[in-house]
């Protein structure tokens, strides 16, 4: 039963939550005016809020100057391989252990998320030796790799989640009927999962896009994403306030959208299931 | 009734996810081990041989070394009492009925999607920047003389960055963990004439503990090793060198990989620490 409110009170409710919304979200707002503005105006004083000569120039040098394309690509095949190979591995994975269940399930299910709390320093220097023996380092295949590992923990948890909701009797039916465990998968299993494994893919392509420490560290020049990037403006030299502002917004806006329709599974990815 | 030959496949689908775990877990940590009893200077004469405990002994005797634990307590504790205390209060606002929630939502969830190295650069120079950000501006509105935000006031500035990044995710866990509060147990409250604390204090926040312990688990974890923002921001100087961020000047900056390697064993055993009682709260949760 939802409680009655009175006009009045939803009015104070609604314009204290706006403005603390608008307040918590300004320095992203700020970013994407800031890109529109001359270098001029970006450092207006005082600052120019909207009226200004909206200019689209920024976006021109900075997509010629830096090679932005290659760094958005790298971002986008980084983010997504490891992605899709972490799903290919976790599924089954997950699909074991929410319908064969054993003793061990459950310790190796934290056995998995303690892989994940690791911290990436104490890694550091072995993955950084192996890359350089092996020839990985600044390159996508590489970071594909190491990107995957570390996000798979958390892949096969949210799969683990959704699977255990899809009703075991489903299943039992499907095997009385004869099922092969192949069939089983692909007729019963997989209709029924999709939704999940579509918002794990999209929470884990979030994760994996705004990586910040392997990305940074492992790559160069070659085969840098748009963190890397973006970090090549902390120079002084880099100082274009309007600049930066374009680069940042084209960084963040693909994942901004996605991130919007992913709120609900962040809960369940970051949380290994134990909020709802 | 799982049959035998499911058994066995089910240990067959399992088995390549865990062996890469396994390997992910177990090379990089033998390694790291491994360096941590050698001197080991990669560009000043290799491996100079076994060393026993001397590295976890300088490790924690360099000066550098307690301020980087007192750095890091700071920046976790800091973040944690701002997104936890903050969190809860937006929580509350954000599950009353109002108009246009699901725009709100997103305006506040939306920090959370901006990559570490972009939210550190915009607030770094387009917020703090002594001259032409906008702090800048507001101080001189009010008269006041601009603060130079990254090294006089270093550790407010990371906390501030960090919380900002940070304070989307306890939000929603925490606005997750109130709706699925009965509605009808408040009501029962509320007639019973519970003003708005009690109600607060015994119900809600009783609800919200398990919620609140698992955003506090969480972020410590990931806030033990922030590294972005610190890395594009101040590079560890005027006192924001954390535990992680000395481990990497050690290991990639200065190549002492002995010594940053018996710092990166402290760091793994203090986060399994943390995670060891995380552990226990999602352990409790798959039984049930």
């Amino acid at each position: 039963m939802a409680r009655t409110v009175t006009t009045q009170r939803k009015s104070l409710n609604t314009a204290i939550a706006w403005g603390i919304g608008l307040l918590i979200f300004f320095p992203v707002l700020w970013t994407i005016l800031t890109s529109f503005k001359t270098e001029a105006e970006a450092i207006a004083d005082p600052p120019v809020f909207l009226f200004f000569d909206w200019t689209l120039e920024n976006y021109a040098v900075v997509q010629e100057r830096s090679d932005y394309m290659r760094f958005l690509w790298n971002s986008v095949i980084i983010a997504g391989v490891s992605t899709l190979v972490g799903i290919v591995v976790a599924v089954p994975a997950a699909w074991s252990m929410a319908f064969v269940p054993s003793k061990r399930t459950k310790d190796v299910l934290l056995w998995m998320l303690s892989t994940k709390m690791l911290p990436a320093v104490g890694a550091l220097y072995p993955i950084y030796l192996i890359f350089i023996e092996l020839g990985l380092l600044d390159t996508r295949t590489g970071l594909v790799i190491v990107m995957m590992l570390i996000n798979l923990p958390i892949i096969v948890w949210m799969l683990y989640t959704y699977f255990r909701e899809i009703p075991g009797e489903i299943l039992e039916a499907a095997r009385m009927d004869g099922a092969t465990l192949r069939s089983e998968i692909i007729h019963v299993l997989t209709p029924m999962a999709v939704p999940g494994i579509a918002s794990t893919i999209l929470l884990n392509f979030i994760l994996a896009w705004n990586e910040a420490f392997w990305t940074l560290n492992l790559t160069a020049a070659q085969s840098g994403p748009l963190t890397a990037f973006i970090a090549s403006y902390s120079s002084p030299e880099g100082l274009f306030y309007a600049k930066l502002s374009a680069a940042s917004t084209m960084a963040i806006a693909p994942i901004l959208i996605l991130g919007w329709f992913s709120q609900k599974q962040l809960v369940r990815g970051l949380t290994f299931g134990a909020v709802k | 009734m799982a049959t035998q030959h499911s058994r066995s496949a089910a240990r067959v689908m399992l088995a390549p996810a865990v062996f890469l775990l396994l390997v992910w877990m177990l090379v990089p940590l033998t390694m790291t081990l491994y360096f941590s009893f050698k001197r080991y200077l990669p560009l000043r004469g290799g491996d100079q041989g076994w060393v026993g405990f001397d590295n976890y002994v300088r490790f924690v005797t360099s000066s550098a070394f307690w301020p980087s634990v007192q750095t890091t307590l700071l920046i976790v504790g800091g973040v944690l009492l701002i997104t936890v205390i903050l969190g809860v209060l937006l929580a509350l606002l954000l599950d009353q009925p109002m108009w246009g929630q699901g725009i709100v939502r997103i305006l506040v969830i939306a920090p959370f999607f901006v990559m570490p190295t972009v939210s550190a650069l915009v607030w770094k120079n387009m917020f703090m920047d002594p001259v032409n950000g906008l702090f800048a501006h507001l101080w001189k509105f009010f008269g006041l003389a601009p603060i130079e935000w990254l090294s006089q006031a270093s550790m407010l500035s990371i906390v501030l960055i960090v919380s900002w990044q940070w304070l989307p995710f306890a939000t929603l866990i925490l606005l997750t963990a109130i709706q699925s509060l009965d509605s009808e147990q408040l009501e029962a409250a509320e007639m019973d004439g519970a003003n708005p604390l009690a109600r607060f204090g015994h119900i809600i926040l009783p609800h919200l503990s398990q919620a609140i312990t698992i955003v506090i688990l969480i972020q410590t974890i990931f806030l033990l090793s922030i590294f972005a923002e610190i890395f594009v921001t101040t590079q560890g100087s005027f006192g924001t060198r954390t535990l992680a961020y000395l481990i990497f000047q050690r290991v990639l900056e200065s190549q002492n990989v002995g010594l940053g390697s018996a710092g990166g064993v402290y760091a793994i055993i203090l986060a399994n620490i943390v995670a060891l009682f995380l552990m226990r709260i999602v352990g409790k949760n798959l039984d049930a």
